[in-house]
């Protein structure tokens, strides 16, 4: 189906318009952007309908037949991460509308924001794994850009050691590429799963595990890696933080982890264990340099870290009940952190600062923020019947299923932590007296309500997914990981 | 076998240089010599001794030929690789501006 290519055509075509006439026409680039993130969203939802019905959408492009030429692959994980990524892509895009008036040049920033969903969705949608590298580095590139669009010397040192961190993330990628493709003489990921099922598994593959982890897991900021995210995703403007947080480490890294290794490499147990560590490790590990910040995009960049670790953990359990959850969690997470991020976004906007020690009573001002935020903390703190609840019971209970107490146990303690740190968020901004500095303080415009408003909407609805009616989003993408070779030959039967 | 050992001192030069290098310049070189020497490697895996190019033309036998996917594939790499140089070193430009250095244990206002 060649309407696979509008995912990464339009973006590319619209950033490239944007930079031509953003600077001369007014107001150009914000209808432009929002056009393209609405219409990708309605576009990936209606993909939902029709992936349920074909199993698998395969676009190849130009006509030509894998391995000759490129295929896009739309499966049922695919379909899952593309609704996440636009939904809160069209909700970051709206709220940047009012927010971005801060900064000037605001077209460079949509052309940049374009390219970036581009590269996101063109690495969700690739079936072939260097295809996935060039829209990774597309995306990444981008998001370099946007972490120093402010070109205050904090936001360039971030953006510094964000360049140099996740270029050299790439360049692992890169080589664990090239050595598959020695290996293999191919490079169509289900291709390249049916050349290794034929043949042992020697050190090769080993070795481009671990290139494939640490590159991956570079993007995703798990815990030997992360020390680069609390800077990036603190100095970026707030949809920037949004966006990256929310949805861009979950595309490069988580997506495109589990992608590489339930489909193509083939999971064994040492795997499976190695996940399991490194996402306690980052649960841990996130949550107590969190609970230490005053900074709240900080704060939440930590949070950020912490929460990667409940979804690597998930994926590490490896059972489809432990799927679901992390999945789950990964939505979950995409709404409820983008919404934090909003929100912090919004203090700023008001109060000029993020800093809790000089903030305090800001709710009586700021109702909606006050209250969206409210809903947002609890719900990444796991209150029920908030959505942030379901997601981590399942992956307790998946992993007291499977016989992992003592990490099921450090999850529970962890959200205990994660409520601590959220509690005090809640009482240093928006609650306790209001201090006379911010006597005067209006609430956000319309837009960036709306946003807020929508996002927090879902933060409260995200159980519903579990009920049957939505089986089919939700579902299919569990399938997916937990056939593991069956992509393969899914693949291969729609190409026939 | 030498040429792939050479390709990964190249490799291991690079790593050192990015994360011993104090000066910012230096860690962009370090990366710049990272890429190098994984396109060459990539390069490598293509190559066959006393290959010729995979040109198909008539009345011609090709015996031994030389993998043209890699090289296609660096080119895209190298080009990508062009467009994070860009960007690194005009971000490094843009610190010296405002830190007034490029030592990076004076670029540190970011902390916690």
């Amino acid at each position: 189906m060649k309407m696979l290519l509008c995912f990464t055509i339009i973006p590319l075509a619209a950033s490239f318009l944007i930079a031509l006439l953003g600077k001369k026409i007014k107001n150009f680039s914000g209808v432009v952007v929002n056009l393209v993130s609405l219409s990708l969203l309605s576009f990936s939802l209606y993909l939902v309908v029709l992936a349920s019905a074909q199993k698998l959408i395969i676009c190849k492009i130009g006509g030509w037949m894998p391995p000759l030429g490129i295929c896009l692959v739309v499966d049922g994980l695919a379909v899952f991460m593309l609704v996440t990524v636009n939904l809160v892509s069209f909700l970051v895009m709206v709220y940047a509308l009012s927010y971005m008036s801060r900064y000037t040049d605001k077209w460079k920033f949509d052309a940049l924001f374009m390219l970036m969903l581009a590269g996101m969705n063109g690495v969700i949608v690739s079936g072939d794994l260097f295809n996935l590298y060039v829209f990774l580095e597309v995306a990444s590139i981008a998001g370099y850009g946007l972490v120093a669009f402010g070109v205050e010397a904090e936001d360039l040192e971030a953006s510094f050691k964000y360049a140099i961190m996740g270029s050299l993330a790439s360049i692992f990628i890169l080589l664990g590429i090239a050595l598959l493709y020695s290996f293999t003489s191919t490079l169509n990921i289900a291709g390249i799963s049916l050349v290794l099922s034929g043949e042992p598994r020697g050190q090769l593959v080993a070795f481009v595990s671990v290139l494939f982890l640490a590159g991956f897991g570079l993007k995703a900021a798990l815990v030997p890696f992360h020390a680069w995210l609390a800077d990036a995703h603190s100095s970026a403007p707030a949809p920037i933080s949004a966006a990256l947080s929310g949805v861009f480490i979950k595309t490069l890294g988580i997506y495109a982890l589990v992608r590489v290794f339930f489909n193509m490499l083939g999971i064994t147990a040492n795997l499976l264990f190695i996940l399991i560590v490194l996402g306690v490790l980052s649960m841990v590990v996130g949550a107590f340099l969190a609970i230490a910040q005053h900074d709240i995009k900080r704060m939440f960049a930590y949070s950020s870290v912490s929460q990667i670790g409940y979804i690597v953990f998930a994926f590490g359990i490896g059972t489809p009940l432990a799927i679901l959850g992390g999945l789950l969690h990964l939505f979950n997470h995409a709404v409820f952190k983008s919404l934090l991020f909003l929100n912090a976004g919004a203090i700023e906007y008001s109060t000029g600062t993020r800093d809790l020690k000089r903030l305090g009573g800001l709710g009586r001002r700021l109702t909606v923020t006050g209250g969206t935020g409210f809903l947002g903390a609890m719900s990444i703190s796991g209150i029920p019947p908030l959505a942030g609840f379901w997601s981590k019971l399942i992956i307790i209970i998946a992993a007291v299923q499977a016989g992992y107490f003592g990490s099921a146990l450090i999850a529970v303690l962890i959200s205990i932590v994660t409520l601590a740190y959220y509690l005090k968020f809640q009482a240093t901004a928006f609650l306790g007296k209001l201090e006379r500095t911010w006597e005067g303080i209006k609430e956000v415009p319309l837009t960036m309500q709306l946003s807020m408003i929508i996002l927090a909407c879902i933060c409260v609805a995200g159980g519903l997914l579990l009920i049957p009616a939505f089986k089919p989003f939700i579902q299919d993408a569990v399938g997916v990981l937990a056939a593991g070779d069956g992509y393969r030959d899914a693949v291969f039967s729609a190409l026939k | 076998m030498s040429v792939y050992f050479l390709c990964f001192i190249l490799f291991c030069v690079g790593l050192y240089c990015i994360l011993r290098k104090r000066n910012i310049i230096k860690i962009i070189i370090g990366l710049a010599i990272i890429e190098y020497a994984v396109s060459l490697f990539f390069i490598l895996t293509g190559y066959r001794l006393h290959g010729r190019a995979p040109i198909f033309a008539r009345d011609q036998e090709i015996l031994n030929m030389v993998d043209p996917l890699p090289q296609a594939l660096v080119l895209t790499t190298i080009v990508i690789s062009l467009v994070v140089m860009v960007i690194v070193v005009s971000l490094a430009l843009r610190i010296y501006e405002k830190y007034g250095t490029f030592d990076i244990t004076k670029i540190r206002r970011l902390k916690g």
